[in-house]
Formats: structure tokens, sequence, C-alpha cells
């Protein structure tokens, strides 16, 4: 009989076993009679240290623990869109047929549908020669996805058998294939990937596209790149969830991953009830049909919410490797940062910073370094961008985990308690933020939206910064006694924060605004802007500028000016003109008249 | 099979270490007897054959030696069934109201599991508390999990008693078993839990709290359970009897304060503060309990309190719990002193389910309207005052004037009120649009024109702007002092 592998100590998801010479490295081992999903962690001479992905309670000491031969992997292939998993893999709604609305321990589902048969069409034949990653079928899996099953990147071979197109699901194999070894591998619609492993590209491409958002503050004044990083810091009740849902609603990939980390259950609720009802405007597709979401809730097992980062962008890159511009929002990388150091602490490792474990770094960079934009093995191209969201302690940006993010993301959106106290949403703080990226997408915007948009951008980001400096002197003395040309700087400046920088997520047409219309406030801002300084050098007063309503009504502009109905903008130059040679008319007359 | 073993290895603290013992699970409950009567405890770690218990009384007494330990094979579970409302109980779950035991429909392990997130349904009603500030700003929503973030010496024990008290669901029609409250004392002193004890037997709420008493001279091992008995009951009362139940936690601090004692006794890395790296999840393990579970009529809403040390919200405790639940309730220590009841400090407080479980067919059509202003408005009246601090006031411009006048009121009119005085959402809002009629026009930037037009007519001219709205100013009954000395001034910039 097989010598057995037996649980040694337990200590909440922390368990030993004194044997060693069993389990490899980061292997995924099945623990206790119940067969508890769990990985492999530490090996030394003495024991081999493991974390279980699920509740150890009823755990005993003696209890079987058996490896599996391979790492923690997921299944990819097609059923994954429209579907919402756990930290590792397994879907929650299989998950509750089977044991109801309170998540028991010890389940063992398939990760993905097995029985569903899917419409497939083989695209090769016998003869051909297949290396990793080419494509070797097609399948429809949501109205808006076309799934392509590929060669597991590991495997290559000459194709010796293909099944014809029909219907299979994704245990039956397609296409048979001989390895330059002689041997013959069969491939089926999905295959196993570990997630703590990059899936291998040809090549790193330039990043030269952005991921537009709609979101004004972002595509204008910080711009995230396709294949970009971009971490959003704040405080809690400063909106990052909300600006991630925005962002996986709004953004223009072609896959949105969402990985809700040790986050609230009701907002994964929300998630799956929202765009469960939301149209993609672009598509007139249901928001579902592009999106895969990843919850681990905060009460979940620990293990699994370290383990869920890795499965999200695991399953972002196979996506990518379709061909497809995937986005992944990981809400939050902090819990994710904790559940790391939870489980060093229960190592009794050496902490470094604030309890964190010394490798806290390197597992931040080893996660956003998967991001890019690619060439694919088969010759596709596609992208992966994250954004993280990052909750840091005390709402205080010098903590380990925002620091050491900082050092690896180039898009940094810092969200601010206080402009979220004034409900000024997104909370996006313009002075401590930035972008990256300007060099790189630059080029599009000039081509795409319009020559003028980054030197436009350089305007209102100066101005927003004269305000801030004029507001200190504000704080002390007021507003009356600064010349004219400073109190327009900061009638602009509101103009922008209020009108320009403030989003309503709830507006039907504010919710999402295209960049040509994002072009079009920043020219109408700062002509206005132009137009009110020519008139105070020629004499006219700032408050009656301030009283004939303009100012007003650009703020309003983001409400009036539906998205598809951009000549209006006509009409508000045409209004500056007239508004501004009658009040030159007037200062002009009032000027004689005292004369 | 229960095992029973003679003697112990060695105590520490609240722990106490077992040799040679077979078959222990992890969690499991244990039972030790001595001479003078048993306690319970509960398996904390298991190595070869050793096990760490951790015993819920304490271990004052223990000997190594005349001690019998049966290790039951069973979690820690306690009896529910539907006599729970109108009981009292100790912090681990055992009746202390002379009243003998729970008849049980059902034993369940106090742990509990993680909801599905697939079989949540999204909260998305409200529950009326009778407070304007908090049902017209901070509105509390079924199924929510909303702290109250407070001080040592402010008012959040009366507060919370009159939630209790004033408690509705917005639609007393609506299928389910009715609305009850699960009271759950941690660490407190007796005088509060007599407090909360009297408020409801003299509001005649007895009959429909459940009460979990640990107190402050009570074990704290014992306290880190107390949440836990506390939250199973309310799920069975609210999954299986189909009532709203709302939990009320107090005090959160001194709950994670005996979850740090209890950590440290047992060797582990402390994280910040002394507090273990695991604080995060396991009160997680604690707010995520509360939530709508898709075709069951009941519901888990949990208001949890807690003390910041210092009044400082950035402490793990308040930070941590920030990061859990959907929004919060801050005190403010000064409005406290200015003798503003309840003293919520408006611009902190959020409640982020608000949003969906308001307006039309839930509250008003107008609620997140006059929400939305009161917040921009009161939020200026900061700057306005920093300003007047500076210039004086005499210098402010006509509309900061207003800001002036509008913050005074907002504070004695609007935040202010008895504790006996239960308001309906229809007196707040309305008290809430008599109080932006104060301010010109042009500065309600958060309300549409049309609502506007409503509400005060339509704009002549430009010129009127500044002079005030047409509905008539609320009686300056209380007299607004000056404050010329604002501890918390928030300006609606970004910090630099």
């Amino acid at each position: 009989m097989e010598k057995k592998d037996v649980i040694h100590s337990i200590n909440g998801p922390v368990i030993t076993v004194s044997r060693t010479d069993s389990f490899r490295m980061l292997e995924m081992v099945f623990v206790g009679e119940a067969g508890l999903i769990a990985e492999v962690i530490s090996v030394s001479d003495e024991k081999t240290t493991i974390q279980v992905y699920e509740d150890t309670s009823g755990l005993q000491v003696g209890e079987p623990v058996e490896g599996s031969g391979a790492p923690l992997s997921v299944t990819l292939g097609p059923g994954i869109m429209q579907n919402i998993f756990d930290g590792i893999e397994r879907p929650l709604r299989i998950m509750e047929e089977r044991s109801g609305a309170f998540i028991a321990s010890g389940l063992h589902v398939s990760n993905l549908d097995e029985e569903k048969k899917w419409d497939v069409s083989v695209k090769v034949k016998v003869g051909d020669k297949l290396s990793g990653g080419d494509i070797i079928a097609t399948c429809p899996e949501t109205e808006i996805i076309l799934h392509k099953c590929m060669m597991p990147p590991d495997v290559s071979g000459t194709v010796t058998w293909v099944a014809g197109d029909g219907q299979y699901n994704i245990t039956q194999p397609i296409v048979k294939v001989e390895t330059a070894t002689g041997h013959e591998e069969e491939i089926c619609l999905a295959h196993r990937w570990p997630v703590k492993t990059p899936r291998p590209v040809r090549q790193r491409e330039m990043i030269n596209r952005p991921l537009v958002t709609g979101q004004r503050v972002i595509d204008a004044l910080f711009p995230i790149a396709k294949g970009g990083t971009c971490a959003i810091p704040g405080g809690f009740g400063t909106g990052k969830t909300m600006t991630q849902h925005q962002f996986a609603k709004w953004s223009d990939a072609d896959i949105v991953v969402y990985v809700g980390c040790g986050e609230r259950g009701n907002e994964m609720t929300q998630v799956l009830d929202e765009f469960g009802d939301l149209v993609d405007p672009k598509s007139g597709h249901l928001m579902t049909d592009r999106t895969v979401l990843i919850a681990n809730t905060s009460n979940m097992p620990v293990a699994a919410r370290e383990a869920s980062i890795y499965t999200g962008v695991t399953l972002a890159e196979y996506y990518r490797d379709m061909g497809y511009d995937v986005a992944l929002m990981a809400d939050s990388t902090s819990r994710w940062a904790e559940a790391l150091r939870e489980i060093s602490g229960r190592l009794e490792e050496m902490p470094a910073e604030e309890g964190f474990p010394a490798y806290l770094p390197s597992r931040l960079a080893g996660f956003y370094e998967r991001a890019g934009s690619t060439r694919n093995l088969n010759d596709t191209e596609g992208s992966v961008s994250i954004i993280g969201a990052v909750s840091p302690q005390g709402a205080d940006f010098s903590e380990p985990v925002t620091q050491n993010t900082k050092r690896f993301v180039r898009c940094f959106l810092a969200l601010d308690k206080n402009l979220a106290y004034a409900r000024h949403y997104p909370a996006i703080n313009w002075n401590l933020s930035y972008s990256e990226y300007y060099e790189d997408l630059d080029p599009y915007y000039i081509k795409n939206v319009g020559e003028d948009f980054p030197e436009l951008r350089g305007k209102l980001m100066s101005l927003l910064s004269e305000e801030t400096s004029l507001q200190e002197i504000v704080k002390l003395i007021g507003t009356d006694v600064l010349p004219d040309t400073q109190k327009l700087t900061l009638e602009i400046a509101r103009i922008i924060r209020t009108g320009f920088l403030q989003q309503n997520a709830y507006h039907e047409q504010d919710t999402y605004v295209p960049l040509e219309k994002q072009l079009y406030m920043m020219r109408i801002i700062l002509y206005m802007h132009d137009k009110a300084g020519e008139l105070l050098e020629r004499g006219v007063d700032v408050t009656s500028i301030i009283d004939s309503g303009l100012f007003e009504r650009l703020i309003k502009i983001k409400y009036d000016v539906p998205n598809d109905k951009l000549d209006l903008f006509d009409q508000y130059y045409k209004d500056i003109d007239d508004t501004c040679a009658e009040l030159l008319k007037d200062s002009k007359r009032a000027a004689s008249q005292a004369g | 099979m229960a095992m029973e073993y003679i003697g112990l290895k060695d105590i520490n603290g609240p722990l106490v270490t077992l040799e040679g013992v077979q078959n222990i699970s992890n969690e499991e409950m244990v039972e030790l007897r001595t001479k003078e009567g048993s306690r319970l405890g509960r398996v904390v770690t298991l190595e070869a054959d050793k096990a760490v218990v951790q015993v819920l009384s304490g271990t004052q007494g223990l000997g190594l030696d005349k001690v019998n330990t049966r290790f039951t094979g069973k979690p820690m579970r306690i009896a529910l069934g539907s006599e729970l409302t109108g009981r009292i109980f100790n912090g681990a779950g055992v009746p202390i109201d002379g009243l003998g035991p729970v008849y049980p429909e059902e034993i369940r392990d106090v742990n509990g599991s993680a909801i599905n997130p697939v079989s949540r349904a999204y909260p998305r009603n409200y529950i009326r508390t009778g407070i304007s500030s908090i049902d017209t700003l901070v509105t509390l929503i079924r199924g929510q999990k909303l702290p109250i973030f407070s001080g040592s010496g402010m008012s959040h024990n009366r507060l919370a008693a009159q939630i209790a008290r004033q408690a509705r669901i917005s639609d007393e029609r609506e299928e389910g078993g009715g609305f009850g409250i699960v009271f759950c004392a941690m660490g407190v002193t007796k005088d509060v839990a007599d407090y909360f004890r009297r408020s409801f037997e003299e509001s005649g709420a007895l009959t429909r709290v459940t009460m979990f008493l640990n107190l402050s001279s009570d074990p704290i091992v014992e306290r880190t359970m107390t949440p836990r008995c506390a939250l199973t009951a309310a799920e069975y009362l609210a999954f299986e009897k189909g009532m709203h139940i709302l939990v009320i936690l107090t005090d959160m601090s001194s709950y994670a304060e005996a979850l740090r004692e209890f950590s440290s006794s047992r060797g582990e890395i402390p994280g910040r503060k002394g507090y273990p790296g695991y604080l995060y999840s396991d009160l997680a393990s604690i707010y995520e309990r509360a939530g709508v579970i898709k075709g069951k009529p009941g519901s888990v809403t949990q208001i949890p309190i807690l003390t910041m040390p210092n009044d400082d919200i950035t402490s793990p405790v308040p930070d941590l719990t920030g990061y859990i639940t959907e929004g919060q309730i801050v005190l403010d220590r000064y409005l406290d002193q200015i003798g503003i009841y309840p003293s919520v400090s408006v611009l902190p407080s959020l409640s982020r389910l608000m949003k969906d479980g308001i307006g039309e067919g839930y509250t008003r059509a107008d609620h997140q309207a006059v929400a939305n202003q009161l917040f921009a408005s009161y939020a200026k009246v900061s700057d306005a005052r920093g300003l007047a601090n500076v210039i004086g006031e005499e210098e402010l411009s006509e509309a900061d004037k207003r800001y002036l006048d509008f913050g005074n009121h907002f504070e004695h009119e609007f935040l202010n009120q008895g504790v006996e005085e239960e308001r309906s959402i229809e007196e707040s809002l309305e008290l809430g649009w008599r109080l932006l009629s104060i301010l010109p026009r042009s500065e309600l930037d958060r309300v549409d024109d049309k609502l506007l037009d409503e509400k005060f007519g339509p704009v002549k001219s430009k010129k009127e702007d500044i002079t005030p709205n047409t509905l008539p100013l609320p009686e300056t009954g209380a007299k607004a002092p000056k404050d010329k000395k604002r501890k918390q001034a928030v300006d609606t910039g970004p910090s630099a």
C-alpha cells in the first residue's frame, strides 16, 4: 500500500505535514477526508507547510493529505464569460445549487460546465504543424465574444486527427497531435494552466492606444493605456469601488475581468444585478456578455483571497491570447497584500514594514508586470490592462502597499477624502494624481480625437494648479482683494472642477462621455477663458461677466448637451460671442457716461 | 466518541495545552471539569498529539492536575428557536434570565459560513429610524452594516437606543415575521447594559429584543464568541423565521481589544498597533453576516458601535471597519459639546447603499436631490466659517453670510432632535427644503432647475438671485451660537 501523508499540525488556514519528499513547492493538494483545496507554500527537511483555501474547522491531526501533482491551476475554455467564480475558479452558481445560500467547505465542483455542448468550428486539418498557442477551433461563447480555443502553450506537434465541426463539450477531444517525441496528445476545447505562471507571448508591443473609460478626468487628464497599469488608492468612502465599477461598465476593452478581492458581498451582488441589466452602448449587448466576475468576499477563506488575484490575471491573459483587449479590475489589492501578511504571520516569517512580509514588493511587481500589450504566440495582438484599487490604512498614502504599488504602476489616480466629503465625484485629486502615458498616447489623441487635445489638457492642468496656489491666499484673505485676472482664474477653475472634472455616474448622459465631447468641452471652457481675459483687458469688470450667467451655462453643458448632439456646441460659442460683445458695449457706455 | 483526559500540560493566559490527545478536530468545543464546576473551551491549534485550548471563561483557579477534560467533538453551537426573542443570554449564549434553556428547534455552529455572493439579494429597502440626520443623509438600508463611530463620553448609546426604539421597516404591510432586535454587548459596563435594558423596557420593545451580554468584567475569550452567538441567533430569526433583524453590536473596540489580548497570549506576530494580522478577516467574518438572501423574506441589518481611541478615525479598528462596512455614521465631539444631539458629523458620514433604497417608491422622489444639496451646501459652510474666522463676519460676501446662517440653522434644527422625538421622512425632507431656502438659488447647484421651480417658483430675473427663496424661513427657536473655533475645518478643495 502507498505510504500516506497525514496532517501534523493545524493553525488557522495553515497546516503542516511532517514528511517532505512527496510534495513540490506550490503544488495543489487536497487536505483531509473532505478534500479541502490547498497549496504547498514551503518545504523544508522537517515539514511541508500548506495553506488551505477553505475553512479548516473540524479538521483533525492525522487526516490524509493528497498531492495533485500539479501547481494550483485553473481550467481555461469556453464557459468563463458571464460566469462568477470564487478565488480558485469554482463557479459560485453551481456551489449555490449544491450547498444553498451559505458556502459549505469541501465542495468539489468542476470549474467550467462540462456538460454544455459548444458550437465548434475546427480551424486546422490533418498534417498541419501546430505550436503552442495556435488556434485550433472557434465557438461563439456569448453573443459578442467568439471563443478561440488554442493549443496549450507548452504543447506542439503535427495534427494526426481532427473532429469535424459540430457540438462538443469541453472534455471531448477536438484534435490529436503527434509531438516531437512521437507521443500522441489529445487536445480538447479547454486546458489547465497554473495561475502563478504568466502565459508566454511572442513579444511585447509598444503601448499606444488609450483605454477609453468615458470618464473625463481620466481620459482627458490622466489617461490609462491599453496594456497599461493603474492604481487607484483611496480611504474608505472615497469611491474606489464606484470608480472601478464605472471602468468595468464603460471602458472600451473587449473583455472585463472583475476581481472582488476581500471586499463586500453586497458589492458583488450589486455588480451582478447592475451588469445583468446594463446594455453596452457600443455593441448593443448586455454588459455581462463580456464580463467575468471573481468574488472572494472578505469573509471567504483568506488563502483563496490571495489566489483570486492570480486567477483573475490568468483568465485575462487567456483572453488576451485570443487577440482581445482585456481590462482587469482588482478591488482591492490591499486586501490581497493583507492576505499575504496574514499567511506570512501564520508561518512566523520575519515581518518587514508594518508586519507585511519582505517579499511584498516583488509579489506586487510580479502581478502588475503581467499587464502589457503583446504579440501572442499565434500572432494575434492583445492586451491586458490592470487597474488595481488600493485601500491604504488610515487613508495614509505613505503605507507600504501604496508606496510599493506606486513603483510598479504608471498611472496613479489618488482619491481624496475632502473631495468625497464635498461629494465631488469621481474624487480624483488632480494635484496628487499622475499618468506617465501622455507621451505614448498623445499621437493617438492627436490623430483620432483632435490635434489640440494634448495642448488643451496642458492648459487645463495649469489653470488647476494655479487655482490651488491662489486658494492658499484666498483661505487667508478672501477673494475680494484679488485682482480681476486672478478672480477669473478662480472662476474658470471652478467651471473646470464642477463642469468638467465632476461627473455624475447616475446621470443618463453624464455617466459615459465620448472623447469627442470631452474635447469640445475643454475647447469651449478655454475659449471662454480667452474671451473673458480679452474683456478684462478692455476694461470689463469680472463680476459683470460672472453675472451674465455664461459660466453657469458652461457648467451645465455636461447635462444639457446630449452625447450625440455635439452640434449644440455651436450655439454656446455664439452665445459667448454675443454676450461678450454686449458686455463690452455696456462697459464702454458706462465708462463714457462716467467720463 | 468522547474521551476524557486528566491534567494539563501548561496554562498560559486563557490558553491551556493538553498532550497525548487523539482524534481532536480543529475548533472543537471542550469541557474542562474541576471540583468547583465546569467551563467551556475551544480548540485553537493542533500539533501532533498536542492541542491548545482557549478557555472561554478564563483560566483563573485552574491547576495542571485535577482537571478533567472532555472533548465534545463538535464546534461551538447554540440552541435556536422562535422563543429567542425577549430572552437574555450571556456572552457564550447561555440564558441568564432565569427562564431556563431555549427549546431547541435547531442547533447551529456559531461560526456560521459565508453567504454565497450569488445568493445575496441586493439590499433595496430602508429602515426608518425617525432621526432626520440619519433618515435623510445616511439612510439605513435593510441588510446593511452601518457602524456608528464615536468616542468615549459621546452620546452613541443614547443614539443606538433611540434607533432601536424607533426603528420601523418602511412598509409594515410587507411579508415577513415582523421586526426584531438582537442586542449584543461586548465589554460594556453594567450601567450601559442596564441603560439599554431599561430603555427597551420603558418603550415596550423588550419583547422583540434578544440580548447577549458580555460585560466589561466578563472574560475576554467569551467576548470573542459573543458577536458570533448573537449573529447566529439573528441569522436564524431572519432567514428561518422571516423577521427583519436589527443587530446592535457594542462596543466593537472592546471586541478587537479582546482579540488582541488573546492573540498576544498565543504569541502571534502582531500587525498594526499590536492587533493581530488577521484583524481585517476577523472583523469581516462578523460584519459580512449582514445581508438579505434571495427568496427569503427576512434580513439582518447591523449597527456596530465603536469608540475610537482619542477620536482618531485612522486607528486600526475604525479604519478596518470602514473598509468592510457599507458606510459609517461619525459622531462629532464639538457638536456634542455645544449640545447638539445626535451629534452626527455630516460630512464624513456616508451610507453606501442609500442611493438604491431611497427615492420614488421607497421614500420620496426628491430625497436624493435634497440629500446631495444639503451635503454640498454644508461642506461650504465650513469654508465660510474658516473665512469668517480670518476676516470677520462683517466682511463676508452676502452668499457666505447666508452660508453661516444656513449652517447654524442646519445644526440646531435639522441635526438636533429630542431623544423622544420621531420625525417622519416627509417632515425631515420638508425641513431640509426650508433650510435650503436660506441660500441663494444659484448656490443650489445639485438640484434640477425643474425641481427648484416646483419648490420655489420660477426665477424672474438674474438679479433676484441673491435674495432668499420663497419658502418661509424656519423659526429661529434655538439660539445659534457663534462658533469661531471649529475643530473640524473641511475644505472643498483637495489637500495638496
